[in-house]
């Protein structure tokens, strides 16, 4: 079976990470499933854990009164959920509920920023490859709300 | 007068074979000559000009070969008078249609590579075409990814063909949708997003890639970071067309016509003018 | 064999009477609505003889010469075009019965045109429309019939107006091919007549029912020394040397603002320049909605409706659609037809309500030398 530390090294988001980095991570780590349906956090719940996800899928979901949930993104295999971890007031802005059977590394929130703390070496390192995934993250949902496909009705030939 | 090739500004008479919905605002139409059938061949990212019977004349890529017999398929959003005429032929009516016009997807330049095709919203119809080519020769390429979004699940179109792709052919096909409740259990988020979760050799890439300006805009920039050549990314562009055969100007851009240079680009050739407002 | 002969006016008149004999709808310059236009020229009398034109920046007059020249205008606001590629066509009609649809092509135009007083710059700007409808990869049968059906007789230019630069685009003042015959008038003490060459077999032909006179050294020479004074005269210019390079690298440069804020987005240039081509169609059905036409007119860039696609125009301030005016003619016309869409004859910049001048807004950009700079001479003085 493969240790934790190994499963860390060959996800995507930590990929190139220096040894001893990998090490104090890997301090923060466990392995943690999701079944399907299986909610992994909810808005305004303290947002004390980031998830790298090793399989599966996880909608980010936004409820209003009166509408159904509406699904906003999904993450899945290679990717990350959440960076509300390390941004005070550390409080999740949407829920995460898992699609189907989900496989994750989880990090404790608080164990992360307080190495990151004591190592800006290592807050350097997790910061630079956390702000590009938000970073499209934002370019994405600017594009969503365009809506580019949405032509409406008599706007065409 | 040159009675070898029929005036390319009038319409043939075709009969609609067979009408059908896709989705809630899209349907298909499958043509069939009436008459000897002037030319059968087509090449994938062409279109017809489709003539609604004293409404108007609309640009359709064609978007398979029918199913039985000469003719082709076409995919059309009812979006406008034309297409809304369109949408309300039945069996056996007969419409105009010129064509097929245009420049094609590079099926043969592709022998040998990967190929990355992302579609966005109607923008798979065009892409379809391409597809079946891809595979009716699969071996000759390597692997093949479809990634496709629409605004919601939907709007998707061809869904019922998916699984014969993907196992048939070993497509990889990943759908995105930009938003949907809960009943989805795919994919939300752009069709960028989609790349980094297929498999393909950056360097040995031709990536072909249909739809909204801006969603291409972005995939474009996407595929390059991901190490895929400008050379190799080909995209399709959209104008105000009448004629369809480089007379009446409309669809200019830059120095390219789209109906006659178009629609289909070489990504490097268009590059200049791709981001420049109002061109 | 084909050397130059002289003809007189007489000579002149027979030479209209003959075309008409041979079938030919006779297309010449003639006073209409104070302008010279062209049109169906009975006889030599419709010729605007004793007349010119004075032109500049957005201003046209005619005035009354002080001899009795024949072509001694420079041009109109038509062109040859409005016969070749008509300003309105029906392109064909459909007919309706029981679900079934007919659709009957118009037949292409028969009509066979001799167009007396086509000047250089014109001969141009038919070989640049024949490029759009005849050399690409599908042909406009209708504009090719007309084309083939056409006599040219053209004539050469012995005075230029202000607005003209076809020396600077290579097209002009002397016509050089492109004609069946080419006339350069002669008036001098009250001698008046006409250096005639051919340019082609039917020219030949027409010439040798004439009866004209050979023309001696100093004829040639009084026609050459008339040529001359046209191209001497001409004081506006366009250079082209890198033109395509310097639009295309500057199509952010503020001297596009510039001229939008002058421009008033009429159309105007597009109509009168003898080598715009846009069109567009109109689909129209009669009120039993069973017969339908399709008509093609005469369209410009300048329009909003133009560029519409899904809901909006993709160029929809003047600024892109003086851009795309400008540097389509200039500039990618090169790319597309292998050639300048322009050749010169002046006719946007007189025609213009403003009096925009092209060669002045290559100017300005050229001059401003890069994109980011501020263009160093405003249009506006």
């Amino acid at each position: 079976m493969k240790s934790l530390q190994s499963i860390i090294e060959t996800h995507p988001f930590f990929k190139g990470l220096d040894e001893p980095y990998l090490e104090l991570v890997t301090g923060c780590a466990s392995n943690v499933r999701f079944n399907a349906g299986e909610f992994i956090y909810r808005q305004d719940e303290e947002a004390d854990t980031f998830y790298i996800i090793r399989q599966g899928k996880v909608s980010l979901e936004i409820c209003q009164p009166g509408h159904e949930p509406m699904v906003l993104q999904t993450v899945s295999e290679g990717e990350i959920l959440g960076w509300a971890w390390i941004v005070p007031p550390y409080h999740w802005k949407f829920d995460a509920q898992a699609v189907e059977l989900t496989r994750t590394i989880a990090f404790d929130g608080k164990c992360l920023r307080n190495k990151c703390q004591e190592d800006h070496g290592l807050g350097y390192e997790l910061l630079s490859r956390l702000l590009p995934v938000v970073g499209k993250t934002m370019d994405a949902s600017r594009l969503q709300l365009m809506n580019v496909y949405g032509i409406k009705s008599s706007e065409g030939v | 007068m040159n009675f070898s090739e029929p005036d390319p500004m009038v319409p043939q008479p075709y009969k609609v074979r067979q009408i059908w919905q896709e989705t809630h605002d899209t349907f298909s139409l499958d043509l069939e000559p009436k008459g000897p059938s002037l030319h059968s061949e087509f090449a994938p990212g062409q279109f017809n000009m489709l003539y609604a019977f004293g409404v108007g004349e609309v640009p359709i890529s064609i978007s398979a070969c029918s199913k039985n017999g000469d003719g082709w398929i076409h995919t059309i959003r009812d979006v406008g008078t034309v297409t809304h005429a369109l949408h309300q032929l039945r069996e056996g009516d007969t419409i105009g249609l010129r064509g097929p016009f245009g420049s094609a997807w590079p099926i043969d330049e592709s022998k040998g590579s990967d190929v990355v095709i992302m579609a966005g919203g109607i923008g798979l119809a065009p892409l379809r075409p391409a597809l079946y080519a891809l595979m009716e020769s699969r071996k000759n390429f390597g692997d093949i990814a479809l990634l496709y979004g629409a605004r919601k699940p939907e709007d998707l179109l061809y869904t019922d063909e998916f699984e014969s792709w993907r196992g048939k052919y070993g497509v990889q096909v990943r759908v995105t949708v930009d938003n949907a409740d809960r009943t989805w259990s795919g994919n939300v988020g752009v069709v960028t997003t989609m790349i980094p979760r297929v498999n393909f050799d950056p360097l040995q890439t031709v990536a072909m890639i249909c739809g909204p300006e801006i969603m291409m805009r972005y995939a474009v920039l996407e595929l390059r970071q991901n190490g895929v050549s400008e050379e190799n990314i080909y995209v399709t562009m959209e104008r105000n067309m009448k004629c369809a055969v480089g007379f009446c100007g409309h669809c200019q851009f830059g120095p390219a016509f789209i109906c006659k240079d178009g629609p289909v680009f070489r990504y490097d050739r268009v590059k200049p003018l791709f981001s420049l407002r109002e061109v | 064999m084909n050397a130059p002969v002289l003809i007189d006016t007489i000579g002149l008149g027979q030479l209209i009477k003959l075309l008409q004999k041979k079938g030919y709808q006779v297309m010449g310059p003639t006073v209409r609505d104070e302008a010279i236009v062209y049109d169906t020229l009975d006889s030599i009398n419709d010729l605007p003889q004793g007349w010119t034109d004075e032109q500049e920046a957005g201003h046209y007059r005619i005035k009354k010469r002080d001899d009795n020249a024949y072509f001694g205008y420079v041009v109109g606001p038509h062109s040859w075009k409005k016969y070749l590629h008509p300003p309105r066509r029906r392109l064909w009609r459909a007919e309706q019965k029981d679900g079934e649809v007919d659709i009957i092509p118009e037949s292409a135009e028969s009509t066979r045109f001799a167009f007396l007083g086509v000047r250089s710059c014109e001969l141009h700007a038919i070989t640049i429309q024949d490029e759009v409808f005849i050399k690409g990869p599908h042909v406009d049968n209708d504009y090719r019939l007309r084309r083939e059906n056409a006599l040219i007789i053209a004539v050469n230019c012995t005075q230029s107006a202000p607005t003209c630069f076809c020396v600077s685009m290579n097209t002009g003042p002397k016509a050089e091919s492109g004609y069946d015959l080419v006339l350069t008038e002669i008036l001098e003490n009250n001698i008046h007549h006409f250096l005639v060459q051919a340019g082609s077999e039917k020219g030949l032909e027409l010439l040798g029912e004439l009866d004209p006179r050979p023309a001696k050294e100093s004829d040639i020479s009084k026609a050459e020394k008339g040529i001359e004074q046209a191209a001497q005269q001409m004081s506006r210019s366009m250079k082209t040397d890198g033109i395509k390079e310097l639009l295309f690298e500057n199509l952010e440069h503020p001297r596009w603002d510039e001229v939008a804020e002058r421009c008033l987005s009429c159309a105007n240039c597009t109509m009168v320049c003898p080598t715009c081509f846009c069109s567009t169609v109109e689909d129209v059905t009669d009120i039993t909605g069973d017969h339908a036409e399709r008509w093609q007119r005469w369209d410009s860039c300048f329009t909003m409706d133009f560029s519409y696609l899904h809901g909006g125009s993709v160029r929809s301030s003047t600024k892109s659609r003086y851009r795309q005016w400008m540097t389509h003619k200039l500039a990618s016309w090169i790319d597309q037809f292998g050639s300048s869409g322009c050749v010169g004859c002046g006719r946007c910049v007189t025609w213009c309500p403003v009096g925009i001048d092209i060669t002045e807004e290559v100017r300005a950009i050229e001059n401003a030398g890069s994109k980011t700079s501020t263009p160093s001479q405003g249009g506006k003085e």
